[in-house]
């Protein structure tokens, strides 16, 4: 391996591909075997942080920033002026496994450029997985990117070299794609999606009568949206997003607040901020309705197509909600703790465990950890120190924004000054 | 009248002091460990010898008391190594034995809850060292890391760096504890190491590492420097989830 060329690929490879936002490494089961390199952790690792607090837990590379496409939102479409570069299979292989036995990675995500055709550009990528699996020994974490119009044979292979798939829908509807990236139609993304999903239903199930049957992708599928870049609201990014939860059973949708990186008039311009407080609105949303039982139209509908960027979801819902509080800490189900804003659902389970005991009171629940701030208007516990004004949604937003501190305050005037 | 029972720092020796208290059952008990002790000006004390027969019955009757999880809190808990821990793991002891329900979860009492927090700790501190470790390659072939972790986590990632890295010689040490875990291809052993004056843990220096090793460490570093987006740059968050006090010894904070 040639230092200086491996560096210099290493460079722009790795540049190229930081936009893909998922670092994940969590949700395998892989495990070691014939005393072989490697091992996926199921919660997964983040082994460091880059300086915009994003966890890097994998070694994420393009194979090739070399692509026949142009699309607007993406830095290496054919008609940006860069610099290009590939790498050979051994090369990656190469890096993957001397980062992972240093400890710096749990393991490889590969994504490409499609240079020539589909079926080309995959059957790249799956070497890589094969070689590492098969000649490396490697059983660390592999998260290959699935590239759209691939051949049904690639993606099965593929899926049982890898521990998950993704394929980026990007562009949360049909109508921005067409805009931003003609040669592409929804279908295409779609199709693999629903091959791998319908791969891993056939091989878990094959499992259960033959344990010898191999893992087929066993962390499942992940896609990615970005969001701020074509006009869409909120509610149609996550009704886009619970579409394809609900339907491909993935495991995780990520959102992409845009960078701008080109001048492109359908787009933001450079030095137009990245909507972080926006995603991680989106964030928050997301995690609601996968851990907190939240149905998506309970949070956004026609009354309400974004999301309050000053407060939280949980919280915009509750004050939207006002007839189901307060909530006696006591004697509510579970489902009802988890929809008390500033309660998490940590301290839900320490709540479930600890009021089996006694009756629990505020000086039991900031112990516990509960957000006082926000919580102290939804609910009652064992003292007669409740919130006994009759306090109006508005009333109520306004005192708990008086009485804390957002990391996103100033982030949160200026958007506002924003949009006007 | 307070007694304080001294025991040399390990978990058995411990235990051994809450079996020594239930025996001469003495009401008001303090734990601390030899290098902790001073002699109290009121109150008696007494200097306790490990026994691993007691320690073990004292386990097993825990054990009884609640589930796997809620069990390990209290190993996770001791290895905080916080002056004060055992008084807090024999109250939560004291608490367990005399309820006749498994008690361990129950967060509304300040022992139980304390524990579980300093688990947390604990619990953070492994998964941190698991994340952190940066091994070098040195000139022998042994992948080789230094940390200083605040608590003692080294038994407690022993299992994790022996699953994972099956195909190297390795060898993670702890320099404020001085001593280390090293795996031989077999397994895992602990040692103790005179380290060379002229070894400076921060550095990778040739005379003792693989040449091959510094290219490594300077393609990670320019990974991690390409993988970051500037327009997003948020130092807060960043010093949040790699505190400053680890970066000595990460090779991308260099």
């Amino acid at each position: 391996m040639s230092f200086q060329r491996v560096q210099e690929k290493l460079n722009i490879l790795a540049d190229a591909a930081k936009y893909d936002v998922s670092c994940s490494s969590s949700g395998s089961n892989r495990t070691n075997k014939n005393k072989g390199l490697g091992d996926a952790s199921a919660s997964g690792i983040c082994h460091t942080y880059t300086e915009d607090g994003r966890c890097v837990s994998l070694l994420k590379i393009l194979l090739t920033n070399h692509c026949i496409f142009d699309c607007a939102y993406c830095v290496t479409r054919k008609s940006n002026d860069i610099k290009r570069a590939a790498f050979k299979v051994q090369e990656v292989v190469d890096l993957t496994m001397n980062f992972y036995r240093r400890n710096y990675i749990e393991g490889l995500f590969l994504s490409s450029g499609i240079f020539k055709s589909a079926d080309y550009t995959m059957e790249r990528l799956v070497a890589v997985a094969k070689k590492l699996r098969l000649e490396e020994n490697f059983n660390g974490y592999i998260h290959l990117k699935s590239i759209p119009g691939a051949s049904d044979e690639l993606m099965r292979e593929a899926g049982l070299y890898a521990d998950r798939l993704s394929v980026n829908i990007e562009i949360p509807t049909e109508k921005g794609l067409k805009l931003l990236a003609p040669d592409k139609n929804r279908a295409d993304f779609i199709k693999p999606m629903e091959k791998v999903k319908n791969e891993i239903i056939q091989y878990k199930s094959e499992k259960k009568i033959i344990r010898s049957t191999p893992k087929y992708a066993p962390a499942g599928q992940s896609t990615q949206m970005i969001v701020g870049a074509s006009g869409e609201n909120d509610m149609q990014i996550m009704y886009t997003s619970n579409y394809f939860y609900k339907n491909f059973n993935l495991k995780r949708v990520y959102y992409s607040g845009y960078v701008p990186i080109s001048y492109d008039t359908r787009l933001p311009q450079i030095g137009t901020p990245v909507p972080m407080l926006r995603e991680n609105r989106l964030y928050q949303t997301d995690w609601l309705l996968r851990f907190y039982g939240f149905n998506i139209e309970e949070i956004l509908n026609e009354q309400n197509q974004s999301l309050d960027l000053d407060i939280d979801p949980k919280l915009g819902w509750a004050l939207r909600n006002m007839h189901e509080f307060p909530v006696d800490i006591n004697k509510a189900d579970k489902r009802m703790l988890a929809r008390i804003p500033g309660l998490g659902m940590k301290s839900v389970f320490k709540i479930l465990n600890a009021r089996r005991y006694r009756q629990l009171n505020w000086d039991h629940l900031k112990a516990i950890g509960v957000a006082f701030n926000r919580a102290q208007y939804f609910m009652v516990c064992a003292s007669n120190q409740f919130e006994k004004r009759d306090l109006t949604p508005e009333k109520i937003k306004g005192l708990i924004l008086q009485n804390s501190k957002s990391k996103y305050t100033s982030m949160l005037s200026n958007q506002l000054n924003l949009f006007g | 009248m307070e007694t304080t029972l001294v025991y040399d720092g390990t978990f058995d020796g411990f235990l051994t002091c809450v079996f020594m208290a239930y025996e001469m059952k003495l009401k008001a008990v303090s734990i601390v460990k030899e290098k902790h002790f001073q002699e109290p000006m009121f109150g008696n004390w007494d200097l306790v010898n490990t026994e691993p027969d007691k320690a073990n019955r004292v386990w097993a009757g825990l054990k009884k008391k609640m589930s796997a999880n809620e069990l390990q809190r209290f190993y996770y808990a001791f290895l905080s190594e916080k002056p004060t821990v055992e008084n807090t793991i024999y109250q939560a002891i004291l608490y367990v034995f005399q309820s006749k329900n498994n008690v361990a979860s129950d967060f509304g009492n300040v022992h139980i809850l304390q524990l579980s927090k300093l688990t947390k700790n604990v619990s953070r501190e492994k998964h941190r060292m698991e994340a952190f470790v940066r091994f070098k390659l040195t000139k022998d072939g042994i992948y080789f890391a230094n940390i200083e972790p605040d608590f003692n986590v080294l038994p407690l990632i022993k299992r994790h760096f022996e699953k994972r890295y099956a195909d190297q010689k390795w060898l993670i040490y702890d320099l404020s504890r001085k001593y280390g875990i090293y795996y031989n291809l077999e397994s895992v052993e602990l040692i103790s190491l005179e380290l060379d004056r002229n070894f400076d843990p921060s550095k990778t220096s040739t005379e003792f590492f693989a040449p091959i090793e510094l290219e490594f460490q300077q393609l990670w570093q320019d990974y991690f420097k390409s993988t970051n987006i500037k327009s997003r740059k948020n130092m807060k968050l960043h010093i949040q989830h790699v505190p400053k006090r680890y970066w000595k010894y990460l090779s991308e904070k260099q």
